[in-house]
C-alpha cells in the first residue's frame, strides 16, 4: 500500500497546501527570472488585493456579480426544472421542442451579447439574461433525462397506489429524478459563474468581470487583474463546494456514489 | 394422479378474481408474439394461488394484466365482478425489492399510500406494519442501508398498509439468498394467516409454490396456457418431507416437463 491510496486527516490537508505553495513559488520565481515588468508576482497581487479592500470597491463588485447570478440562475431553475419535468413526462411534447432546443443549446451565451444589449440595453438586465440563457439548457436537459430514466417500477407503484398524474409527477417522478436534476443544476451553476464574468466585461460597469477589464484599461494594473481572476476562481470553488453539500442530503444520496 | 384438477375455486370461497378466456398478443417491430393463450382461472376470496412456470412463459404478463397495468388482447379479468381496467389500491402489485422508493425512509415508504388518512391514524398504521414485518428501529432508515430481505419486507408492508383485498407478488423473493428466502416464505404465510388477503404469487420455483399455495397453477411455455391446477391439500405448517408433499411436488415436476430423474 502506498500513502496516497487512503490519505489520513493530516495528509489530506498537508499535500494540497504543499502543492499550492509550490505553485506559488514557481509563479514567484518565474516572474523574477523572466524579469517581466507587466505580469505581477504573488506579492504584488496580494498588495493589489489589499488595496482594493481598502478602497471598499471589492465587496460591491462581489455582491453585484453574485446578485446577477442569483437572478439569472434563479430564473433558469424556476422555469427550467418544471419545463424539463413536463417535457420528460410528455415525450410527444419533447419531440416538438427538441429540434429547437438542440440548435439553441450549443450556442455560447457569449454569442448572445449583442442580442442581449439590443433587447435590454447596457445594464444589469442584459447580464442577467445571458446568465439565464447559459444555465437554462443544462437544467432543462437534466430534468428531461431525469424523468425519462425513472424506472418503470416506480411509476407503476405510484399508479398502483391511486396517484393522479400531477401527484405522480410530484411524489414519484420528481424525487426519483432529483439526483440527476441536481447534477444538471450544479453544471449550470458553474456555467452561470463563467458567463457573469464575460457579461460584465461588456454589458455593465460593475462586478468582478468589470474589475478585470477596468483594471487593465485604466493604467494596465495587472496586479489587480490577477487579483480579480484569483477571486473569481475562489468564489466559483466556494459555490461548487456549497452545492455539493446538497448531494449529501439523505433523500437524494441514493442517486450518488460516494467514495467509502 | 390423485391431484384434483379444477378451474373453479373451492366452492366454500366466494370468487374474488376471475380470468375469462384471456389472450395476450404483443407486437414489436411488426412481429406478433402470442404471450397468453386462452387463460381461464378463478381465485377464491382469501385464497393463496401460485402461478408457476418457466422463465419468460408469460406468468408475469398475466399478473400485470390482473393488476391493470396491461389490458388483455381478448377476454376479461374481473375482480369482485368488476372488469379490471386500470391499477387500483385494492390490489397491490409487489415487485422484487426494486419497488421501494429510495428517496423515502422506511416510514415514508409504508405511509406512501396513506396520505388521505388523518395524521394520527396514519402513524398508527405505519407503526403497526413496521412491527408486523419486523422493522422496528429502522423507521428513519433509507432503503439504501437495508438488506435485500428487509427491503422486500418493507415493500410488503407498504402494500399491506393500504389494506388491499389482494396482493399480486411477482417473484418477490427471487433476488434473495436461499436462507433469507426460506425465512421470507414463513413470514409471508404468517402475514397471510393473520390478514387473509387473496394472494397471487408468481414463481418459477416449484418448492416455493408447493410450500406456500392452496393451489398451484402450472403454466406451459409461451404462448402460456394453463397446463394443470394442483390442489395442495397439506395443512400449514407444512412438513416438507411428508409423503403427500413429496408426491405433489414430484407430480408438478413431471408436469412441468423437467427431467426429474436424470
Amino acid at each position: 500500500m502506498n500513502g496516497f491510496s487512503q490519505p489520513g486527516r493530516v495528509e489530506r490537508v498537508f499535500w494540497p497546501i504543499l502543492a499550492t505553495a509550490l505553485l506559488l513559488a514557481l509563479w514567484c520565481y518565474s516572474v523574477r527570472w523572466s524579469g517581466t515588468r507587466v505580469f505581477p508576482s504573488p506579492v504584488e497581487v496580494e498588495r493589489g488585493l489589499a488595496e482594493l479592500l481598502r478602497h471598499h470597491v471589492l465587496w460591491g463588485d462581489i455582491v453585484d456579480s453574485l446578485r446577477r447570478v442569483a437572478y439569472g440562475y434563479g430564473a433558469a431553475v424556476a422555469i427550467g426544472v418544471p419545463l424539463g419535468l413536463t417535457l420528460g413526462w410528455y415525450p410527444a411534447a419533447n419531440q416538438v421542442v427538441n429540434p429547437v432546443m438542440q440548435i439553441l443549446r450549443p450556442i455560447s451565451p457569449i454569442a448572445w451579447i449583442p442580442v442581449a444589449i439590443i433587447f435590454f440595453g447596457v445594464g444589469d438586465d442584459a447580464a442577467v439574461f445571458l446568465i439565464f440563457l447559459g444555465s437554462f439548457f443544462p437544467i432543462v436537459v437534466a430534468a428531461i433525462n431525469g424523468v425519462s430514466s425513472v424506472p418503470a417500477v416506480y411509476r407503476h407503484a405510484g399508479r398502483n397506489f391511486g396517484l393522479t398524474p400531477p401527484q405522480l409527477l410530484a411524489k414519484v417522478l420528481f424525487p426519483a429524478a432529483l439526483p440527476q436534476i441536481l447534477v444538471g443544476l450544479r453544471i449550470a451553476l458553474g456555467i452561470a459563474w463563467l458567463v457573469v464574468v464575460a457579461a460584465e466585461m461588456i454589458a455593465v460597469d460593475s462586478g468582478l468581470g468589470y474589475l478585470v477589464i477596468d483594471s487593465r484599461n485604466s493604467g494596465k494594473r495587472y496586479d489587480l487583474v490577477v487579483a480579480a481572476i484569483l477571486l473569481i476562481g475562489v468564489i466559483g470553488l466556494v459555490l461548487d463546494v456549497l452545492f455539493r453539500r446538497l448531494e449529501k442530503l439523505r433523500s437524494v444520496r441514493w442517486g450518488f456514489r460516494f467514495e467509502s | 394422479m390423485s391431484q384434483t384438477q379444477s378451474v373453479i375455486a373451492p366452492t366454500a370461497l366466494k370468487t374474488k378474481l376471475s380470468v375469462d378466456r384471456v389472450s395476450m398478443v404483443f407486437e414489436r417491430d411488426g412481429k406478433q408474439t402470442d404471450v397468453l393463450d386462452d387463460i381461464d382461472l378463478e381465485v377464491g376470496d382469501g385464497e393463496f394461488v401460485c402461478l408457476l412456470g418457466p422463465s419468460g412463459c408469460g406468468k408475469t404478463t398475466l399478473l400485470n394484466a390482473m393488476a391493470g397495468f396491461l389490458s388483455p388482447t381478448s377476454g376479461e379479468i374481473r375482480v369482485d365482478g368488476e372488469i379490471v381496467r386500470k391499477p387500483d389500491p385494492r390490489r397491490i402489485f409487489v415487485f422484487q425489492e426494486r419497488g421501494v422508493f429510495p428517496w423515502l425512509t422506511v416510514e415514508g415508504n409504508i405511509g406512501f399510500g396513506l396520505s388521505k388518512l388523518p395524521r394520527a391514524e396514519r402513524e398508527k398504521r405505519i407503526a403497526h406494519y413496521v412491527k408486523m414485518v419486523g422493522l422496528q428501529g429502522f423507521e428513519k432508515t433509507y432503503p439504501q442501508e437495508l438488506s435485500g430481505g428487509m427491503k422486500q419486507r418493507l415493500e410488503v408492508a407498504r402494500a399491506l398498509a393500504v389494506n388491499p383485498d389482494m396482493l399480486l407478488l411477482d417473484e418477490p423473493f427471487g433476488a434473495l439468498d436461499s436462507i433469507t428466502r426460506l425465512i421470507m416464505r414463513g413470514e409471508l404465510l404468517r402475514i397471510w394467516e393473520a390478514e387473509r388477503k387473496t394472494i397471487i404469487f408468481v414463481t418459477h420455483d416449484i418448492d416455493e409454490a408447493v410450500q406456500l399455495a392452496d393451489r398451484v397453477v402450472v403454466m406451459s411455455a409461451r404462448p402460456a396456457t394453463i397446463q394443470q391446477i394442483v390442489n395442495i391439500d397439506v395443512p400449514h405448517p407444512r412438513d416438507i418431507s411428508s409423503q403427500r408433499y413429496l408426491q405433489l411436488r414430484d407430480g408438478i415436476f413431471q408436469q412441468i416437463g423437467l427431467a426429474h430423474k436424470l
